[in-house]
Order: structure tokens, then C-alpha cells, then sequence
């Protein structure tokens, strides 16, 4: 196959030696056809010219250059190669390619796929393809602006967690103080446990429980709360949940003060020493709560974690974690598109005939797309995929502007970190050298691939 | 005619070659300008100079007014180019392309030594030597020169060791601006129970993680210290910078930051400034005087609502760090040398220094020009500073330690404040960047 393929693919410095009567046709030596090779070479020495420039200098100098260090003084022959799988950055950058090669032609190609078939069957198919297609039209780096937008983690700005939230709030919306905590400390009768809020000592009937909090954010402060007071001393287990913060400074830790303000609508609840929850209160407008019915006896109280939930904010689409999956999924926005286009174009050129043979035979319209459209698809597909491998393999402009520095090394690519070795920082263009000849080396069998089967479309 | 059109065609080639260099919107420049006549009103008309540099937004418009006074004193036309934030990135290609900016103003001395070493920078001229002498201090001179040669002129200092503060947060609070480290995490626990975190961080941007590592080791390790280990003459595994990380950690729990630890890492500089005094969500940010240009543009009056008081005691020195940008000369063009003189004079400095946002290193510039009290103070300091100031550590490493994105120190002080509790790995894993970046 090889041998085949080198045989085919001369380069052009080698076939302006010898005469040239186009690709199909193999090369003879005997009887001449075509022209004379001075004319050959005349007519090949632009392309080769340009090519030789563009192309094979700079890759025969960057291989020169990766075999020596920053300056560009000192050989150190495959240490910069050495670096490159050693390096624990450059693994996780290595890793990254990995899971960009896998994941990000699979999905683009599916999802082209998909389009393309469906498309087939609307009324407004040149309108939704238009749609799908219209990312194609801005640039990579304008992709990464909008979906560094698109992913902020504030939901009042970020499209992503906008929509998670507006989702996750209709089905449950968080009701109480997020982030507030109890007053802690050796005089307080309570104390932070596991996210609730429990007295230290049982309490007693008839002696109030006092529950300082602080750490209300202004914006959950509801605006009836009243002035905080301590309970009425009665016969039943009571007391008060308060935001034990003067305004302004001032005030008693732990004590009710004048002016600060009673914490409306906690759940409270009175845990009895088998840990079963005995009663459950909520507090009035000024913080008090009453336990109504309470057999007598010892109880803790509680203030469960429900109270402290913080609402849904969303997921951290540019952490560590997530960052990846975030920049494929703008990768995909921009390309499906692509995808769509090229398959739905094999779709046209699929025999109706075979189709319809197969309907009447009864198959399914899945046994048909099974069996028929995707096998008949099989060249296009391929041709999608390995350009889609080919594109995520050399992604630069995406990974670049989306990832925030702070995650930049958890998001690197092959090509980003290429560009960052040579010119950022360090300046060591040597290294930079070696990870593209590293990235050409992997990009080369996508390329001869996708060269050999443009090859045998033609013939 | 001919003329004309091959003129064009150079211009246009000019220009793709300048694209090529990541320059695309900026014009190119001609380095060839005939010598200006001596005498005359305008001595450079007709040439056109080309100046890059970090500053954005309103610093960038600061910048550009300076540059429009020299335009108009010497008739010489001068654009600007953002290099953006890593600086480095921006000129290294266009030095290797053969085509320099005219000046570059570079955000750390480090890569004055690193651009020399190149052969990039062209010494300056006895002119621009003599202004600089006549109106800076020698250890501001040292750090524009590289082996003996003085390369570049300190144009804009930066005061790092300030924590700015939100008025009405403190008040609401009750609590004073603290002068010792102890004090202010008091404050900073107080000002969390009235419901306002803190802090709030940069934390994407590592520079300003560096920043606040820089003030509180110089004050607990030393001036001595701080020398050694700008030079990487201790390691950084010593118990000095064990004691510096343990008190950071006393600052940067999840309670006490703005949108919590993920928040942070994705807020970088200037959102963290606005975070205070554009939506009023955090309490403090621990940055330099610059602050106060977007304070400004939050909508915050500097003095009124954005106020600040110098870095707490953390050990035994007050800290006083300083940041600078220098500018250099990537081509041996008069109108380079004319700009760069501008900039060292008392002239072009009383420019600048009536902007928002800006402090002179220049003795002569008085603090009078400065718009607000507060910078009067700042300059002041920084004008009769002594001995004890110390210029900012990690502009003085090399650039792949102290000056990159995701990588050396900044990428480890963000790892160390996405999980403050392993200061033994987090200076572990610095030490090995030192070592690799000093080699």
C-alpha cells in the first residue's frame, strides 16, 4: 500500500525530472506522450518554487531547529524531544489532544449526520440549514468571545448557567439564607455541624434558645423582618433566630441588640436524644420560634441545613474540570454546520432507487437509514471525520480565548502550547520546534488518508 | 507615477509583513526618517514612530494623550500598539521579523537584560543619558541598564503595597483600615458577618497573586530575604516562604472570597476591581495605585468611596513594593531617542502625572500635578523612598517564572489559592519551576 502510494505521490521536485500526463495515468518511460521535460519543468517550477518556500523549508528548519536549545546555540540532538513526554504540563496537554481527537470528530460527524437526514424531511430545510451553517461564518477566534460569554458562571451574564438555573429553579427554588453561618465561639450556645446549626447543650423548656447568626448577605435579607426580641418566657420550648450584626458596628456578640433584626421563615426543629426530630417550628417576623405540644424532656435544637442552601448557581463550565467538554462543545457550534453541509450533499447523490427497493421490501425507515444511507454515506463520512480529526488536532484560536488563564494549563492543547513555548514567556523556540514537528507527525496519517481517498474518488 | 505605485506596493507589503508580527492594527513603521533639521518649530515632521505597549483601556487613552502633547511638540506622529497582556509573546516575532516597534515600553527590567542579550535594544543616546540623570535617582537608572549600558528610561512606577477598600463596606462593618496583618484578618472576618465577603481577587490573573505574595514575604522574611530570593539564592522550599504562605492562607478561605474559591479563579484584573465598586459585592482588593483608573470607571470617586490604606505589618517591615514599566529602543531612529528623551523629562512626566492613575518615578515631576490627595501621598513615598523599597519580585525573575500566563509562579499561586491547604506542595512545585526557569 505503501509503495503504492509513495509510487503515486512523487513530489514535484521528482516529477518535473520525469514527463507528467496526469495524476490517473501511470508513468512511462518509454513511449513519451506529454511534453518535453524542459516544458514540464517550466510549467512545475512556480508550484515548486512556492512550495519549496512555504512549505518544505519550514519544515525541513523547524526539524533543524528542534534539535537545539532556547538560544539556538547549543545541540542537545532529541532532548527537546525527551522534554515533551516527560514534562507533566506537556502530558496533560497531550492528554487534552486525546480526548479532543476522540470526542470531537465522533460528535461533529454524528450530529452533521443527524442534520443532514432530517433536514431532508422539513419544509423549512434551507432555512434550518442556513441556521446550522451560519457559525461557519465567524471566525474561530469570534466563536471563542461569544462562548467565553456563554460560559461565564454568573447566570446574570453567562447564556449556559442562565438557562441551568431558570431550569434547576422551576423544578425547586431555594428558600433561606445561602452562606450564612452561626456565631461561634466559647460563649455561644451554638455551633456549625456538617452545614446545620445545632445548640451545644439540650435546651430547657421555659429557658430561651438563643441562635446568633451572621454572614447574611444584604440581598437575602427579607424586608419584613422585624427588630429581633427574645421570646416571652412561657412554659414551652422557645427562642430566637437572629442576624447578630449591628449595622455599623457596635452591638454584643451573641446578645440581642436593639436594632438588629429577627431572621423570618427558618425551620427549626427540636431533635430528641434518640436524634428523631420531635417538633418542627418556623421562626415569626422578629426571629422567635414556639415548639407547640412538646412532651417534656431534653432536646437539641436545630436548625437544618435547608436553611443555608445556597440557590443553584449553575455549573463552573471554565474550571479545571469542566474546561475541555466546554471548548468541544463550542468546537461542534462552529463546525456541525460544516458537517451538515458535505453530507447532505452525499445524501442528494445517493440512487433514490435503492432506497425505494428497500421500502417496498418493507424495510423500516431505520432498517433503510441503517442499512442503506449510511453504508452508501460511508465515503462522505469518512471524508468528514478525518477532516473533522485534522481540525481538532491543530485547535489553537478556541482553547486559547475561552480557557481563562488560571486554567489555561488544565485546557492546553498541542498547538497552543507550540505558540506559548516559542514566543510566550520562555522563548524556547527549540522546544516550540519539536512539538510541531510532534504535531506534524500526528496530523500526517489523517493527511495521506484523506490525500488517498480524494485519490480514488477521482478515479 | 512608476514612483508612486512601487511605493504603494512596499507600503502594502510593509503592512502584511507588520500583520504577520501580530500587529494588525497598527500602521507601519518607518525606521528610515531623514535627521531632523536642527532649529525649527517642529524638528520631526514627517516622521512616524511606533510605540508599544501592555496598557489597555483607560490607561491606553492616559498614554495616548501623553503622545499626542509629544505629536504636537515635535509634528512627529506616533501610534500605539497593545502588545497585549503577555508582552513577550507580542515582540518576540516582530524582533525576530526584523521589524521592531520604534519604542517599547516593557512591564518588567528582567526583560531588559533578556532583550539585550538579543542585541534587540539600541543603547540611548548622551541626551536621553543626561534628562535621565538629571531627574531620577540611581537605583531607578539601574534598572533601566543591563551590563553597564543603559538601555532603558523608568517612565511609570507602580505602588503595589496598597489594599484598596469599599467606604460603606467598612462602615456598614464598623471597622477601621487595620495597619497590622492581625488586624486586618479581624476586619476581614467582621466585615464577612455583616454579610459583605472580603476580598475579592484576581485570580486569573497570576500577576496580582504575585503581588500579594511579594508584600507579605518582604514584610515577614525581609529586605535581605526578598534579595535572595529574587536572585533564587535561597530555595523556595525555605521556611521564610513557608511563614509568607501561611499567612496568605489565613486570607484566602472560601468565606472570605467573593463568588467563592471557582469564582475567583476565573475573575481576572480589572473585573476583581469592579466586583468592589461596580456592583458592590466584596469589601477589599489588594492591588496596586492603578486601581484607582478603574475604580474611576466603575463609577467610584477615588477618596470618596474607593479609598485605601497601605499593605499591613505583616512581620516586622512596613512593605513597600514598586512596579515600573521601561521604556526602551528596539530602533535606532532619532525620533525613538526625541520620545524617549519626552518621556524622561519633568515635562513630559507633569503631562502624565495630571492623568488619573499614574505615578512618576521622576524626582523633578512634583506631586502637586498628581489630580487627588491621595496620589500626592503615593508619589511623595515613592520619590523620597529609600533603601527599604523593593521593586517587584517576579518582574525581576526570568519572564518564564515570575511573567507568563499558566506557568512558574503565577501558575502555582493559583493552585495554591484554588487549595491553600498544601503550602508544602504549592512551594515545592515552585522550587522546581525556579529550577527550571533559572537553569
Amino acid at each position: 500500500m505503501t509503495e503504492r502510494l509513495d509510487g503515486r505521490q512523487a513530489p514535484p521536485a521528482d516529477a518535473a525530472g520525469g514527463p507528467s500526463t496526469g495524476p490517473a495515468a501511470p508513468p512511462s518511460k518509454k513511449s513519451r506522450l506529454g511534453p518535453s521535460p524542459a516544458v514540464a519543468i517550466a510549467f512545475l517550477l512556480p508550484a515548486a518554487l512556492l512550495l519549496g518556500i512555504w512549505v518544505v523549508y519550514p519544515i525541513v528548519y523547524s526539524l533543524f531547529r528542534s534539535l537545539f536549545d532556547a538560544t539556538g546555540q547549543g545541540f542537545v540532538g532529541l532532548g527537546n524531544y525527551a522534554t515533551i513526554f516527560t514534562d507533566s504540563g506537556m502530558l496533560t496537554t497531550i492528554r487534552n489532544n486525546l480526548i479532543w481527537v476522540v470526542v470531537a470528530p465522533i460528535v461533529v460527524t454524528t450530529l452533521g449526520l443527524i442534520f443532514a437526514v432530517l433536514t431532508e424531511r422539513i419544509r423549512w430545510a434551507t432555512a434550518f440549514k442556513l441556521i446550522v451553517f451560519m457559525p461557519m461564518a465567524v471566525s474561530l477566534m469570534a466563536a471563542g468571545v461569544i462562548f467565553r460569554l456563554v460560559y461565564e458562571e454568573n447566570p446574570d451574564r453567562g447564556v449556559a448557567n442562565a438557562i441551568l438555573t431558570t431550569v434547576h429553579d422551576t423544578f425547586s427554588s431555594a428558600q433561606g439564607y445561602p452562606e450564612a453561618r452561626p456565631r461561634e465561639g466559647d460563649q455561644s450556645q451554638v455551633a456549625d455541624q456538617n452545614g446545620a446549626v445545632v445548640t451545644k447543650q439540650p435546651a430547657q423548656a421555659g429557658q430561651p434558645v438563643l441562635i446568633p447568626i451572621v454572614g447574611v448577605r444584604p440581598e437575602f435579607m427579607p424586608s419584613d423582618a422585624q427588630p429581633a426580641r427574645a421570646p416571652a418566657a412561657g412554659d414551652g420550648l422557645a427562642g430566637t433566630v437572629w442576624f447578630d450584626f449591628t449595622p455599623g458596628g457596635g452591638g454584643v456578640n451573641g446578645a440581642v441588640d436593639g436594632s438588629e433584626r429577627g431572621l423570618p421563615g427558618m425551620t427549626v426543629e427540636a431533635v430528641g436524644s434518640g436524634g428523631e426530630v420531635a417538633a418542627t417550628a418556623t421562626t415569626a417576623e422578629d426571629g422567635t420560634f414556639q415548639f407547640e405540644g412538646l412532651p417534656a424532656g431534653s432536646y437539641t435544637v436545630r436548625l437544618p441545613q435547608s436553611n443555608f442552601e445556597a440557590s443553584y448557581g449553575g455549573l463552573t463550565w471554565l474550571g479545571p474540570t469542566l474546561i475541555t467538554p466546554a471548548i468541544i462543545g463550542a468546537f461542534v457550534w462552529v463546525w456541525a454546520g460544516f458537517a451538515m453541509v458535505l453530507i447532505a450533499a452525499g445524501l442528494a447523490a445517493i440512487p433514490r432507487d435503492a432506497l425505494e427497493a428497500a421500502r417496498i421490501d418493507g424495510a423500516s425507515e431505520w432498517q433503510v437509514f441503517r442499512k442503506i444511507t449510511v453504508p452508501l454515506l460511508s465515503p462522505v463520512l469518512l471524508v468528514v471525520f478525518v477532516t473533522m480529526i485534522i481540525n481538532t488536532l491543530k485547535v489553537f484560536d478556541l482553547v486559547f480565548i475561552i480557557a481563562p488563564a488560571s486554567v489555561q494549563p488544565q485546557a492546553n492543547v498541542v498547538a497552543l502550547e507550540m505558540w506559548r513555548v516559542s514566543f510566550g514567556g520562555g522563548g524556547n523556540q527549540g522546544l516550540g520546534s519539536a512539538l510541531a514537528i510532534f504535531l506534524l507527525i500526528l496530523v500526517l496519517p489523517f493527511m495521506i488518508m484523506n490525500i488517498r481517498r480524494f485519490r480514488r474518488g477521482d478515479s | 507615477m512608476r514612483k508612486g505605485r512601487t511605493a504603494a506596493i512596499l507600503a502594502g507589503l510593509a503592512v502584511a509583513v507588520a500583520a504577520c508580527g501580530n500587529a494588525p492594527t497598527t500602521t507601519a513603521p518607518t525606521g528610515s526618517a531623514s535627521a531632523p533639521a536642527s532649529g525649527g518649530a517642529k524638528p520631526l515632521e514627517g516622521v512616524t514612530l511606533e510605540v508599544a505597549a501592555k496598557w489597555t483601556g483607560a490607561e491606553q487613552k492616559n498614554f495616548e494623550q501623553v503622545l499626542k502633547a509629544f505629536s504636537d511638540k515635535t509634528g512627529a506622529k506616533v501610534t500605539y500598539a497593545s502588545t497585549g497582556e503577555d508582552t513577550g509573546a507580542y515582540l518576540g516575532p516582530r524582533i525576530q521579523g526584523g521589524s521592531p516597534p520604534d519604542v517599547a515600553i516593557l512591564p518588567q527590567p528582567g526583560l531588559v537584560q533578556q532583550y539585550a542579550d538579543q542585541d534587540a535594544l539600541k543603547p540611548l543616546s548622551d541626551e536621553v543619558i543626561s534628562e535621565i540623570d538629571a531627574n531620577y535617582t540611581p537605583y531607578w537608572k539601574e534598572l533601566g541598564s543591563a551590563d553597564g549600558q543603559v538601555y532603558g528610561v523608568l517612565i511609570k512606577a507602580a505602588h503595589k503595597s496598597l489594599v484598596w477598600y469599599r467606604g460603606q463596606a467598612f462602615e456598614d462593618a464598623g471597622v477601621q483600615p487595620p495597619t497590622t496583618w492581625d488586624e486586618l484578618v479581624t476586619a476581614a472576618q467582621t466585615v464577612a458577618d455583616s454579610g459583605t465577603p472580603p476580598f475579592s481577587f484576581c485570580g486569573a490573573s497570576g500577576w496580582t497573586l504575585t503581588d500579594l505574595f511579594e508584600n507579605v514575604y518582604l514584610s515577614t522574611a525581609g529586605p535581605e530575604n526578598y534579595d535572595k530570593l529574587s536572585k533564587h539564592e535561597i530555595p523556595w522550599t525555605d521556611p521564610t516562604v513557608t511563614t509568607a504562605l501561611e499567612k496568605i492562607q489565613q486570607i484566602v478561605k472560601n468565606d472570605f472570597l467573593v463568588d467563592g474559591t471557582s469564582g475567583t479563579m476565573q475573575t481576572d484584573f480589572p473585573t476583581c476591581v469592579s466586583k468592589v465598586y461596580g456592583t458592590d459585592d466584596a469589601a477589599m482588593v489588594i492591588e496596586a495605585d492603578f486601581v484607582a483608573v478603574e475604580a474611576v470607571q466603575s463609577g467610584a470617586k477615588v477618596g470618596d468611596e474607593a479609598k485605601y490604606f497601605p499593605f499591613p505589618k505583616v512581620g516586622d517591615t512596613a512593605p513597600v513594593v514598586l512596579g515600573g514599566d521601561v521604556a526602551v529602543a528596539m530602533k535606532d531612529s532619532p525620533g525613538a531617542m526625541a520620545l524617549l528623551q519626552f518621556l524622561a523629562s519633568k515635562e513630559g512626566g507633569e503631562i502624565w502625572a495630571k492623568l488619573p492613575g499614574y505615578l512618576s518615578p521622576n524626582k523633578n515631576v512634583s506631586p502637586t500635578n498628581y489630580p487627588d490627595e491621595l496620589t500626592r501621598q503615593l508619589g511623595q513615598t515613592i520619590v523620597s523612598a529609600g533603601d527599604a523599597v523593593r521593586y517587584d519580585m517576579s518582574d525581576l525573575a526570568p519572564s518564564a517564572f515570575g511573567g507568563t500566563d499558566g506557568k512558574g509562579e503565577w501558575k502555582v499561586l493559583q493552585d495554591f489559592l484554588r487549595d491553600p491547604s498544601d503550602i508544602k506542595g504549592a512551594q515545592e512545585a515552585l522550587e522546581s519551576e525556579a529550577v527550571k526557569a533559572w537553569k
